[in-house]
């Protein structure tokens, strides 16, 4: 059980985040934090017209809401925000067991996380927070 | 003679297993196991009693009114008050302190009055009055908590004044493993005029406690946390004051006689007792009580001080851990972090090994903000958990510790 959650995936992302830090004068910038843990992430975005063109992402959390957090910022960059907001959406229902993980994509790590109920939030964490970001710039 | 083995054999759920491994329960501060003996008070009161109280003039009624109030003596009793009229059984201890907030809060505070309190309250004593002075315009003041996790009574003594109409503060920390003077403040309450309440959630269950030497005016607690059932907890009272109080809940019990515009109140502690009370529960929780005093409360602190200066010190040899709180002298709380591993990873490894630990911010938010940290581990033990469950946690920890590290 340990292994499959803690897979070398995650644990590659947690240790060395992709795109982690900060944008000044991002164009979305969004805080959420967890209530049950005290888990915070801060997401931050560019775009170019309608498309993102980067994504960054802080705070602090545990590995699984890090390593999530940092294979979203893979996952958006470049995507239109039809495409962000399908993606989000598609993440969210993988995480609930509604949609099947992509095979050959880092995301498929996460699988794992959804025979522990408890650690979902720490998943969907960072991925809540560029919807919401998303919700405040419309 | 204290005798863990044997006290382990009352408590059924200590002989189940997790993920293959003998349960390890660390996560008392949390919620308690039930020994035997209160399970069987809880079957036994539906098997053969079990009916409305005070209610009915029927047998039944007339059997579980009388069980209930034994309940209320036996808990008045475990915490040294004079007699049993200002034990009031409630939800637990955040319903307890809610009560307080409101039915004494909201006849009494006024614009100018402040209600002093401490960095390091559970949310359960510090959001009832954060709504209690938004209602009605008094104020917050905080004791700051030092480094060593202990109070700081001089900024106490700075702090509690003539504006001061109550000090609320915890008597053990659920985070901290201290244990407050609160009897000091309760000094400087009373030197002031103002009122002294205790939230014993931490503390019932693990200390002897008096509440006439301790000087409070309230006193709050938790059954579950107690051996005692879920749902059912008290808030004593000193009689004179809660006399004074307008009442919490509106509804049947706590009423004399009801008009169609007007009522009047019952006697305490009934005024406080309204609708039906978790009346299982609550002898439940009488049953835990004996139980305890069976121990001896001396007994219990003794076994668990020994066992947290233990686990401190075995911890303490995990490279790079932090543990919060001073050394000695401390409860059966330990909390701390070790800085590659976040909590909710170390909790899960934890798990994997049949050990139950908790992690997050313990209902402590400004504290864990005021360590410096988003999160802590918190291993909590109690008056069945021996050093056994103490090697095997600070071997999984190390365990985890060199999993974690092991992905450069």
């Amino acid at each position: 059980m340990m292994r499959d959650l803690y897979t070398q995936v995650i644990m590659d992302h947690y240790k060395r985040p992709r795109n982690h830090g900060e944008i000044e004068g991002a164009d979305l910038h969004e805080h959420l934090l967890n209530p049950l843990c005290g888990d915070e992430v801060m997401v931050y975005a560019i775009f170019d017209g309608d498309r993102v063109t980067d994504v960054k992402f802080s705070g602090r959390g545990c590995s699984i809401s890090q390593a999530s957090a940092s294979m979203m910022t893979e996952r958006l960059v470049g995507k239109s925000r039809e495409e962000v907001e399908a993606e989000i959406s598609g993440f969210k229902a993988m995480m609930v067991g509604e949609k099947e993980f992509p095979e050959m994509d880092d995301l498929a790590a996460l699988k794992g996380v959804i025979q522990f109920p408890s650690r979902i939030r720490c998943a969907t964490l960072a991925w809540n927070a560029f919807q919401r970001g998303l919700e405040d710039q419309v | 003679m204290y005798d863990v083995a044997e006290i382990r054999r009352e408590f059924p759920i200590l002989g189940r297993e997790v993920n293959g491994k003998p349960l390890v329960y660390l996560d008392n501060a949390a919620t308690s196991q039930k020994p035997r003996r209160v399970i069987d008070a809880l079957t036994e009161h539906y098997e053969q009693h079990n009916a409305n109280i005070k209610r009915g003039v029927h047998r039944l009624a007339e059997e579980s009114t009388a069980a209930y109030e034994e309940a209320r003596e036996k808990v008045a009793r475990f915490i040294g008050a004079a007699d049993a009229t200002g034990l009031v059984f409630t939800r637990g201890t955040t319903e307890s302190i809610n009560l307080v907030a409101y039915a004494w809060g909201r006849k009494n505070l006024r614009e100018g009055d402040e209600i002093v309190l401490t960095e390091s309250e559970h949310h359960s004593n510090l959001v009832p009055w954060q709504i209690a002075t938004q209602a009605t315009g008094a104020r917050l003041r905080f004791i700051p908590v030092r480094d060593d996790g202990t109070l700081d009574l001089n900024e106490a003594e700075r702090l509690i004044g003539p504006k001061t109409k109550l000090v609320a503060c915890i008597h053990a920390s659920n985070v901290l493993a201290t244990v407050n003077t609160v009897g000091r403040l309760a000094e400087m309450a009373h030197e002031n005029g103002a009122l002294m309440l205790v939230d014993g959630a931490q503390s019932a269950p693990h200390l002897p406690v008096d509440v006439q030497e301790l000087g409070c005016d309230f006193f709050a607690a938790s059954g579950h946390k107690m051996l005692g059932p879920t749902g059912v907890g008290f808030l004593w009272g000193q009689p004179e004051i809660l006399e004074e109080m307008d009442p919490f809940l509106g509804g049947g019990e706590m009423i004399r006689e009801v008009h169609l515009y007007h009522s009047t109140w019952n006697d305490i502690p009934h005024k406080f007792e309204a609708g039906t009370m978790n009346v299982a529960q609550a002898i439940g929780l009488g049953a835990a009580v004996d139980y305890l005093e069976d121990l001896g409360m001396e007994s219990v602190r003794e076994h668990e001080q020994r066992l947290g200066e233990y686990a401190y010190r075995r911890l303490s040899e995990v490279e790079d851990v932090t543990i919060y709180g001073p050394e000695d002298g401390r409860t059966g709380i330990l909390s701390f972090n070790l800085p590659e591993v976040h909590p909710h990873d170390l909790s899960q490894l934890l798990d994997e090994e049949g050990i139950a630990i908790r992690s997050g911010h313990h209902c402590c938010q400004p504290l864990i903000r005021r360590l410096g940290v988003a999160a802590t581990s918190r291993a909590s033990f109690y008056l069945y958990n021996t050093e056994e469950e103490v090697d095997a946690f600070v071997a999984a920890v190390t365990r985890a510790r060199e999993f974690f590290g092991a992905f450069a």
